[in-house]
């Protein structure tokens, strides 16, 4: 008598090719220069940095664009504990949502040089770039960002953005 | 004036990490077979089927109902797909509805189901994409930030989060369908659980699951001559908004607050804390309890934690919510908004058993998806609307 | 029963390949079919988009769709994992019951993100016909064969439809194959996938087909002929390749009768069959004859965005009832393998 068959294996590979899209290019090569540009609406005139596509609210592209930042605020964050398949951070470490100054919109990323603890919503932050012959048209060209140490941000200052 | 909608059949499989004792087919079966027994029906009497899942890449099988065909004895049937991130068992159970009030169908199979041990969840749900910044921290690591905003906002205690998940499981150990049975859990236990994204602690995070449920619903005439336990259906209503766009309330955001005024106007409910008697809401990690309490109008802004903290969503309290353990304690992802759509009906059908809370005249179910973006909800009643 | 018309559409030029974003490639169709309507965003009850993570390459790609329907105030919205004609389906269901006046409806497919032929193989049942990988095309050629043995068509027939579909599409600036070419060409042509020949197969492609419904009110206001949807209905076949025929289309024939195709002339069929034989056996399974013009647009065999492609074929037939060129048209759609799913809409004018 054999065993009963409970389950089998079927690997799936699938290759595809992804487009960052023509709205999003100029961000991208920005990224190359070590620059952050974001794109303004032009309908309601916010700024999205990283761009979108759209303004998701106004449903338009997105149109001219603005040089924004370096530096930015800890909106939000949180302290990431567990580890993930492919994870090649060490935990415990900080995700967090960052309002890059001049932009309107937070994007997410790391935070380190710093005790976990001692991150706060308001921290005022600035990335830290891989050598330039390692960049790519990434955002994973900022390795994380660091505090500045300059004084946290008000809370009322970026509370519309939670 | 459409056409009335009732649930006149409810079925639900043992959920589990890991059901390696059925297929894909299987699993829906054993709740379709549930589903349509407590209908007093067949597939024979089925005029439509209407499944809903979340990625099929969860399981790795592109749009699974045409292969499921077979297992459903569809051929010669419309089976139609729905798929709407984590709302998609509550969207579902809506399309599924308006099959029926739109006089089309008049009676109808629903299905959600989720078979995430076949598949590599993790990997499913965040396949690296180029250009961005992959932060690796899941589904925790987007809501975490967001609950902190809440706390920081309402000035709610830290242990909030663990009382509803104590609840939760709590309650789950009087459900048999129920994934985590873990009847021995205290508020002093639960503070000691680690944090897996802080202020998220383990206890407060759901768990993944293999499971399945099926709804039958039917026009007026069918359910009117239906010799069993019904719950009708008074109003559904579903809002979407953008993912991400400057200024957006994520803790509460607008699509949830339009969502839950259109159901309760269509359900002509002024007051729903005064008139709902039992609440399955889809809560994935703890802090979403009193979070949605304010979104959808049963608690005051800022003030949902206390009503957690004052006992009233407790099974025995004024507004019991998630009797059945909800999300916290079963989450197959395509048929957990289902699940709260059918504990629903449950409870109004008098089936829950021991979590059956006395009296439920009329009960609500809820489900949301995507960045807190996609919501489907629903009413169901004992009397016709 | 309500009258419900679709009053307008509009498509994406199809392409092989793009840069654009989903996003990118939706918004511009969106626009454009509000214009043709003579709407806005706000004058949209309900919104239904289908799409298929499959193609995208990405779970919850819908989700950014969102992104282009401007949906602030939050928006009345569905997703279903299906050609956009499903998702008609489903806003033709909502405006029956009441729940809404008029509806966006749109479908959208990248097929170029990874390769076709082997993602479709992911349709399969899972278990044991799936892990063979057998592609798309091969699929189709097993059928194909199946036909020519039983009789059912003949390679000549084949080449017939072929040769029709691309003279056709000479005339539609959508379509991303064209050309005319001769029964006697096509049959000296290379197999490849014995019996298929290159032009027996679709041109798969990216694309957008965005239609825009309304009830009798709405309809009547804002256009001077709607394409009133006088029956609407899909069906589903077993997918079990040995347990099923290979010649005949059961679910079609069932949609075709429920949806009534056959209660009237038929003026023009625009029919999603992406495979020539298969639109041999659709003809058949719809019960048309020489009367009707079928794919004038060139149909799914010279323009294939998946998701999209069967929305398109609704669009084309409803686009030649509100231009006046037919008072009853069927639009048709299809999914699976062998055609296993099949969506029938019947148009008219007044």
């Amino acid at each position: 008598m054999s065993e009963d068959v409970l389950r089998i294996r079927t690997p799936i590979g699938i290759h595809y090719r992804y487009s960052a899209g023509p709205n999003a290019s100029s961000h991208l090569r920005g990224l190359m220069e070590g620059k952050f540009i974001g794109k303004r609406c032009p309908s309601c005139t916010l700024v999205y940095m990283p761009p979108r596509s759209t303004c998701a609210k106004c449903g338009v592209l997105l149109g001219e664009d603005v040089e924004v930042g370096p530096k930015g605020t800890i909106t939000t964050f949180c302290i990431v504990n567990v580890a993930f398949l492919g994870q090649t951070i060490k935990i415990p470490y900080v995700a967090a949502t960052i309002l890059i100054d001049g932009a309107d919109l937070g994007m997410q990323h790391l935070i380190q040089e710093c005790e976990t603890s001692d991150v706060r919503m308001g921290m005022r932050v600035e990335p830290v770039w891989k050598p330039r012959e390692e960049w790519q048209p990434s955002l994973a060209n900022i390795t994380h960002f660091r505090p500045t140490g300059e004084p946290d941000a008000d809370f009322d200052s970026f509370s519309g953005q939670l | 004036m459409a056409e009335r909608c009732a649930v006149i059949g409810v079925g639900q499989t043992k959920h589990a990490s890991c059901r390696a004792d059925v297929s894909i087919a299987g699993l829906v079966r054993e709740a379709v077979d549930r589903a349509l027994e407590s209908a007093h029906t067949t597939m024979t009497e089925i005029d439509a089927i209407v499944i809903g899942k979340a990625p099929d890449m969860l399981e790795g099988v592109m749009m699974p109902e045409l292969y499921l065909v077979d297992a459903l004895a569809a051929a010669g049937k419309p089976v139609f797909r729905v798929h709407t991130a984590g709302s998609v068992g509550g969207a579902t159970a809506i399309v599924a509805c308006q099959h029926v009030t739109s006089g089309v169908h008049r009676r109808v199979l629903t299905i959600g189901f989720e078979k995430q041990s076949d598949g590599n969840a993790m990997w499913a749900l965040s396949v690296p994409l180029p250009f961005g910044m992959p932060v690796h921290a899941g589904a925790g690591g987007y809501f975490s930030p967001i609950i902190r905003s809440y706390i920081k906002r309402s000035g709610a205690p830290g242990h909030i989060g663990c009382m509803v998940a104590v609840k939760d499981r709590t309650n789950a150990c009087k459900n048999p369908y129920a994934h985590l049975h873990e009847p021995d859990w205290t508020l002093e236990k639960a503070m000691e659980s680690p944090m897996l994204w802080d202020p998220v602690r383990m206890i407060e995070t759901c768990p993944s699951s293999d499971g399945a449920i099926a709804l039958v619903l039917a026009n007026e005439s069918i359910a009117d001559a239906h010799d069993g336990p019904k719950a009708w259906v008074h109003a559904t209503a579903m809002r979407s908004e953008p993912t991400q766009f400057a200024g957006r309330n994520q803790v509460s955001p607008k699509a949830s607050e339009d969502c839950a005024a259109d159901l309760w106007r269509k359900a002509g409910i002024t007051s729903p804390i005064e008139e709902i008697d039992a609440v399955e809401m889809y809560v994935p990690f703890a802090w979403f309890e009193p979070m949605w309490l304010e979104s959808l109008g049963f608690a005051p802004k800022d003030q949902g934690w206390r009503y957690v903290e004052d006992g009233v969503t407790e099974m025995s309290g004024r507004l019991p919510v998630n009797c059945s353990g909800g999300v916290l304690s079963t989450n197959p992802i395509g048929a957990s908004g289902m699940l709260r759509f059918g504990e629903a009906a449950m409870q109004v059908m008098r089936t829950a058993g021991e979590h059956q809370v006395d009296g439920v005249r009329k009960a609500f179910g809820h489900a949301y998806g995507g960045g807190s973006q996609f919501f489907a909800m629903w009413v169901v009643g004992a009397d016709k609307p | 029963m309500r009258d419900v018309a679709i009053i307008a559409s509009a498509q994406m030029a199809n392409v092989s390949t793009t840069t654009a974003t989903p996003v990118e490639m939706l918004l511009p169709v969106i626009n454009e079919a509000l214009a043709n309507a003579g709407m806005s965003r706000a004058d949209i009850g309900f919104w239904c988009h289908g799409s298929c993570d499959y193609m995208t390459g990405q779970p919850f790609s819908f989700v950014m769709a969102v992104d282009a329907l401007g949906a602030w105030p939050p928006i009345i919205e569905s997703h279903v994992e299906a050609d956009g004609a499903f998702a008609l389906y489903e806003a033709w269901l909502k405006i029956q019951a009441g729940e809404a006046e008029t509806a966006l409806v749109f479908g959208n497919g990248r097929s170029s993100s990874g390769d076709i032929n082997r993602t479709l193989s992911l349709q399969l049942d899972p278990y044991v016909v799936a892990p063979l990988w057998p592609d798309d095309r091969s699929i189709a050629a097993i059928q194909a064969r199946a036909c020519l043995e039983a009789g059912v068509v003949t390679s000549r027939q084949m080449a017939a439809v072929a040769v029709r579909n691309h003279r056709n599409a000479q005339s539609n600036p959508n379509a991303l194959r064209s050309g005319s070419y001769s029964v006697e060409g096509l049959l000296d042509a290379e197999v490849v996938a014995d019996p298929l020949r290159a032009l027996d197969c679709p041109a798969h492609a990216d694309g957008v087909t965005a239609v825009i419904l309304a009830s009798a009110d709405t309809a009547r206001r804002l256009s001077t002929r709607p394409a009133w949807i006088r029956g609407i209905d899909h069906r589903i076949d077993t997918q079990n390749l040995g347990n099923r025929s290979m010649t005949t289309l059961p679910s079609a024939i069932v949609a075709a009768h429920k949806a009534g195709v056959g209660n009237d002339k038929v003026d023009v069929a625009e029919l999603h069959a992406p495979f020539t034989h298969q639109e041999l056996l659709l003809t058949a399974a719809l019960g048309l004859t020489d009367a009707t013009n079928i794919n004038p647009s060139g149909g799914a065999l010279c323009a294939n965005p998946m998701m999209s492609a069967g929305l398109a074929r609704l669009a084309e037939a409803a686009s030649r009832i509100i231009n006046g060129t037919a008072d009853r048209a069927v639009g048709h759609a299809s999914s699976g393998p062998w055609m296993q799913q099949n969506l029938v809409c019947v148009l008219e004018g007044e």
